[in-house]
């Protein structure tokens, strides 16, 4: 590592360090996982959903595998990247104290944040690529617009890794993550417009919805598929995602830099 | 009965006080009630989630020659699924985690109580825990008139079953667990017996795949509650109950003998 190389950078090195031993398990996860849902839910739900006219309505005419598959890669980041950043984010601080020992050195805070969305995105990157190749040996699902998909997964992982970030720094103790999980990020994957559009769910449900990062992603992955990429909806998107991961990492580093120094 | 008696496991067969061990859960979950409480939401918000986006897609699912709403051709398999989710969860990590981290059963094993009483006790403890959720989300299929029978009432001892043939798979499995990286294995088991066993799609969509959703155990557990709620048993539910007996005394015997030699030697 040169003499250059930027604080945020040095931590995200020092992050794929400590993955080398663990990425074999967590790679497979990341391809096996949305494998499973393309065919239990893909295949399999899509052979009862397809037989309908009102479901060629609703999806706009792409079949079931279609409608879900640039999907199935932006929840892959989201999971990854929220799981990443609850008890990860409690070990630098209690269990391995790691974060106290990146501050001894001459990096800080926001090193520590902006590492930390470095390695974010660089794991979501691998997770949805993988997904994407897998999805490339489904005719149905196989398309050029997976590819583009991929950074709006990430961008949509670290929208997720940046927040949970700034709400992991204030925790004390991990009780709160499993209903973060449990209430947030779960709901969010059943309801968050993955497996049917959102048009389907009552007006205050797509309120929530619309607020929060997943919707977002998933059109905009879904726009590049199905072609209709472009105009003011996609520009809306792209926005939205920015906002929830630059608010977040404000919020990651003043928080951070309390919970170290002060 | 003394043959039946010599056919147990050594383990088994001093079993005294198992509800000391249960007592000690409730006093210890009495500061933890938010963690078994939100195991409730998960299933429901799947249901709800089918219910919503593609209940209005999919119309009517055959099922036995009748056709059922999907939201009601799910419901009791998403019931069955988190009978056996539940037991995975709590005869695994957690057991996992009291054995070796937290020492309870070390603890257990200083007073008058045996092996076999830890065993039972931890095993009954899932089952009540199973059976509360069985309950509340028996309570909300009637309130969203899924309920297809007064039959339904027989998907509490079936979910019962399912959570004591896969408590003691699980209980089975961990006393083999080397380290915490082997508990990744675990949701690669239970996700696709959760995606393919006629859970969210009937075993005709299987076409010549079929056989393999009935290799799963948890296929029965769905075929028994499905029955259930249809109020329409056939012999086949016979056999459903057979496999499920069947996965969990083998499993039951081995879990008791692995504890038995892991806690006292």
């Amino acid at each position: 590592m040169a003499m250059t190389t930027p604080g945020p950078v040095r931590v995200a090195f020092w992050h794929a360090a400590v993955f080398k031993r663990l990425w074999v398990t967590n790679v497979l996860a990341s391809i096996i996982q949305p494998l499973l849902y393309l065919l239990g839910l893909g295949v399999g739900v899509g052979s009862l959903v397809n037989r309908t006219s009102r479901a060629t309505d609703v999806l706009g005419g792409v079949s079931y595998v279609a409608y879900i598959s640039p999907a199935l890669m932006v929840t892959t980041a989201m999971a990854l990247a929220s799981t990443e950043s609850l008890w990860p984010i409690m070990s630098g601080f209690i269990w391995k104290r790691s974060y106290h020992g990146i501050a001894a050195t001459p990096l800080g805070a926001g090193d520590i944040v902006g590492g930390h969305a470095l390695w974010m995105a660089a794991r979501c990157v691998v997770a949805a690529g993988a997904v994407a190749f897998v999805l490339a040996f489904f005719p149905e699902a196989r398309d050029w617009g997976l590819i583009p998909g991929v950074p709006v997964a990430a961008l949509t992982g670290i929208a997720f890794a940046m927040p949970l970030m700034a709400f992991s720094i204030l925790r004390k103790n991990d009780v709160g993550f499993a209903a973060m999980n449990r209430f947030v990020i779960i709901p969010l994957f059943l309801f968050g417009g993955a497996f049917y559009p959102i048009s389907q769910l009552p007006t205050w449900t797509q309120v929530i919805v619309k607020f929060l990062p997943l919707w977002h992603g998933v059109e905009l992955a879904r726009a590049f598929t199905v072609g209709d990429i472009g105009g003011s909806a996609s520009l809306g998107h792209v926005v939205v995602l920015l906002c929830w991961t630059i608010g977040g990492s404000v919020l990651s580093y003043r928080f951070m830099r309390r919970r170290l120094y002060v | 009965m003394t043959l039946v008696l010599r056919m147990l496991p050594p383990t088994l067969r001093d079993v005294r006080r198992p509800q000391r061990m249960v007592g000690r859960n409730v006093v210890a979950y009495r500061r933890q009630w938010l963690i078994i409480f939100s195991g409730f939401f998960e299933p429901l918000f799947y249901l709800l989630s089918m219910r919503v986006g593609l209940g209005d897609l999919i119309g009517t699912v055959k099922v036995g020659g009748r056709a059922v709403p999907y939201d009601e051709f799910v419901a009791p398999a998403l019931m069955a699924a988190s009978a056996m989710n539940g037991a995975v969860y709590d005869s695994t990590m957690n057991v996992y985690f009291k054995m070796k981290w937290a020492h309870i059963y070390d603890a257990a094993l200083a007073t008058p109580m045996s092996a076999g009483d830890v065993a039972v006790g931890e095993i009954s403890w899932a089952l009540i825990r199973g059976q509360i959720y069985a309950v509340g989300f028996l309570c909300v299929m009637w309130g969203l008139g899924l309920v297809g029978s007064p039959w339904v009432l027989l998907a509490l001892p079936c979910c019962a079953l399912i959570g004591l043939a896969f408590a003691s798979v699980g209980f089975a499995v961990t006393t083999f667990m080397r380290g915490l990286s082997d508990f990744e294995l675990v949701p690669t088991a239970t996700m696709p017996m959760f995606l393919f066993s006629a859970t969210f799609f009937p075993l005709s969509s299987y076409g010549s795949w079929a056989w393999l959703a009935q290799l799963s155990p948890l296929y029965h557990g769905v075929a028994l509650v499905r029955a259930a709620n249809a109020g329409v048993f056939t012999l086949s539910s016979i056999g459903h109950v057979a496999v499920l007996c069947a996965i969990a005394s083998v499993a039951m015997t081995v879990a008791a003998r692995r504890l038995g030699r892991l806690l006292l030697y």
